[in-house]
């Protein structure tokens, strides 16, 4: 641009000092408005017309790379690109191309108020948020004199009434809520393992092999996850199932048990406990088998197992619920009854 | 017996009578002269043993107590088996540099070779997991990654996280990562349950899925692409969370900053 054309102006009030004021503190007004080049020199202006559509173009042959991309790169194609490593082509073009085009549309529209857009200096004046006293005496008169003439303070009967209507109202809210979903009525009460019986025991089938286990399979210190017989990974409902029938097996040295009842709960130190966390249901299996700790994930609740999964650190409120086991005639570990309570986290009707 | 009567007086007889009485004394020695005497002197194992003892005794018995039996200071190694000092020592855990909620990986003091006497002489102590040999732990069948994984995500995510990078345990304790431990160390891990680790024992846990679950480990750590790029530790939201508010509204800010800062406006003042 050639330099003729800028105001004169423009180099004179550079480089030079401020007069001392008389009055350092008066208000010094708005600087001299100053142009830019774009607005003085037509050419200049015309090049940032150009750049800005550019932007917009380079953002429309993204949005058109995304979709391209999207089309034609199988989505288990991996190349390697280099400081990032293996990638798949497909996450790498589409995230590339939307960020391309997203960012062409922002750096045009930044560009063009920057160059092209009036840049007028507007001041904005700050005024205080109230009202002024004549507004506010006005409203606080209007709300004496509508109280005096209600009669609110008198009239018991009116006012007392008002509180029982407005009180009652929010009522219909939790009728309307209640329409949300059915509550779970007994379905938490129960798991999978609630059809067992003395009689009629359901075996323990290991997780791994699909088999059921033998009190020796379990040894001292081993961990094992476990569901009841009958529930098949390929059931449509087994997630719904499994969320409350998993177990987690333990070995624990009967000397280690320091809960009685627990300890006759399982079979020679095995243990059968819930898998499901007692504060929000997460899956806890991190078992210490020095400490005989089991820890939570998610909000670090930690269960002494050695004694009855008492809690011992977090915010769970119950212990786990343990799961009566013992072994039948051919030595495999079985289940003969229900969790002794619901497993996983409170609900209101949990008893 | 006429014959032999006959014989009697012939000048060979006091020679093969006192053969006869040799071979029966030589006899009687090999079956009931201590069996471990007779051993001592011939197996490469029971030299093994020997050798072991002699390390174990500078090395290991001061917690470990003299002959293997534990004391206040560390637990019995009766019954632990091959597996666990091929572990635990060939790892660097053992000796341990101090006690402590976890004794850390560390840089490994002993050869293989040593490694395998300690390891033959506590396995003398009492039967218990044997080392694996290399055809356990090394798959070829290219499904045992898929399997694996999923075996993975049921035994072991829980602990090392989905993708074996280790998380915290309680006081103080962790998983640690799996990213370069060897396909041995990894298997014998899961025969054993070394510190607050579960065992896996075969009988809940074929030795084929422990193979599986290597092959997983292996595979994730190794091989395995990232379709997203970056990995960020694969640890999850914590790190990617991090990511996204440091680099992520801090790229916004800077443009923030630079839209506001390069205009005439902000040059005139
Ligand atoms: S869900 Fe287990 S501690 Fe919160």
């Amino acid at each position: 641009m050639p330099e003729e054309k800028l105001p004169e102006a423009h180099d004179a009030s550079q480089g030079h000092e401020v007069a001392p004021h008389s009055d350092p503190f008066a208000d010094p007004g708005l600087p001299a408005h100053e142009p830019r080049r774009t607005d003085i020199d037509e050419r200049a202006a015309k090049r940032a017309e150009r750049q800005v559509s550019l932007m917009f173009v380079v953002s429309m042959l993204a949005t058109i790379g995304f979709i391209a991309s999207y089309v034609i790169f199988p989505i288990d194609k991996i190349v390697f690109i280099f400081p990032i490593g293996h990638v798949s082509a497909l996450n790498f073009a589409l995230g590339l191309t939307l960020g391309v085009a997203l960012f062409c549309i922002g750096a045009g529209a930044v560009h063009w108020a920057r160059t092209l857009m009036s840049d007028h200096e507007l001041p904005a004046e700050r005024h205080p948020i109230e009202a002024d006293d004549e507004v506010r005496n006005d409203v606080i008169e209007q709300f004496k004199t509508g109280a005096a003439e209600s009669g609110f303070g008198r009239r018991k009967m009116i006012r007392n009434t008002l509180i029982g209507s407005m009180a009652l109202v929010p009522l219909s809210g939790v009728v309307l809520l209640r329409d949300l979903g059915p509550l779970p009525e007994k379905k938490l009460d129960h798991t999978g393992w609630q059809k067992a019986t003395p009689a009629n025991p359901i075996p323990l089938i290991n997780m791994n092999t699909n088999e059921p286990m033998k009190a020796e399979d379990i040894v001292i210190g081993s961990l094992t996850f476990a569901k009841p017989e009958g529930l098949e990974e390929s059931d449509e409902d087994f997630q719904q199932n499994i969320a409350k029938d998993a177990l987690m097996l333990v070995r624990i040295a009967p000397e280690d048990i320091k809960d009685k009842n627990s300890a006759e709960l399982g079979f020679g130190g095995i243990l059968a406990y819930s898998k499901i966390c007692t504060h929000v249901g997460c899956p806890i299996s991190l078992y210490e088998q020095q400490t005989h700790h089991a820890l939570c994930p998610c909000h670090q609740s930690t269960f002494d197992l050695a004694d009855g999964a008492r809690v011992i650190f977090g915010p769970a409120g119950h212990p786990l619920p343990q799961l009566k086991i013992t072994i039948d005639e051919k030595g495999f570990l079985v289940a003969t009854g229900d969790f002794d309570e619901p497993v996983g986290p409170s609900f209101w009707e949990r008893s | 017996m006429k014959k032999l009567s006959a014989r009697r007086r012939h000048p060979l007889a006091a020679l093969v009578v006192l053969l006869l009485a040799l071979a029966a004394t030589g006899g009687l020695y090999a079956a009931f002269a201590p069996a471990e005497k007779a051993q001592a002197d011939t197996s490469a194992q029971s030299l093994a043993i020997d050798e072991g003892k002699k390390l174990f005794a500078v090395g290991c018995s001061s917690c470990h107590g003299l002959n293997g039996q534990g004391s206040t200071d560390g637990p019995s190694l009766v019954g632990v088996g091959s597996a666990a000092v091929d572990f635990q020592v060939g790892t660097g855990r053992m000796p341990a540099q101090q006690p402590g909620a976890q004794v850390p990986r560390k840089k490994v003091i002993y050869n293989q070779a040593e490694i395998d006497q300690l390891a033959a002489y506590v396995a003398s102590l009492g039967p218990g997991p044997v080392t694996p040999t290399k055809e356990q732990y090394t798959s070829t069948n290219p499904d045992d990654v898929s399997k694996g994984g999923e075996l993975f995500r049921t035994n072991c995510a829980q602990c090392h996280n989905f993708a074996g990078q280790g998380g915290a345990l309680t006081k103080g304790k962790y998983a640690p990562s799996l990213e370069s431990v060897d396909a041995k160390h990894i298997y014998e891990a899961m025969q054993t349950g070394p510190q607050n680790m579960p065992s896996f024992p075969d009988t809940t846990m074929p030795e084929e899925q422990k193979k599986q679950i290597v092959a997983f480990v292996r595979h994730t750590a190794n091989d395995e692409p990232n379709p997203g790029g970056l990995t960020l530790g694969s640890l999850g939201p914590v790190t990617e969370g991090l990511f996204g508010w440091i680099f992520g509204l801090g790229a916004l800010i800077a443009v923030a900053i630079w839209v506001a800062a390069h205009t005439t406006k902000a040059k005139k003042s």
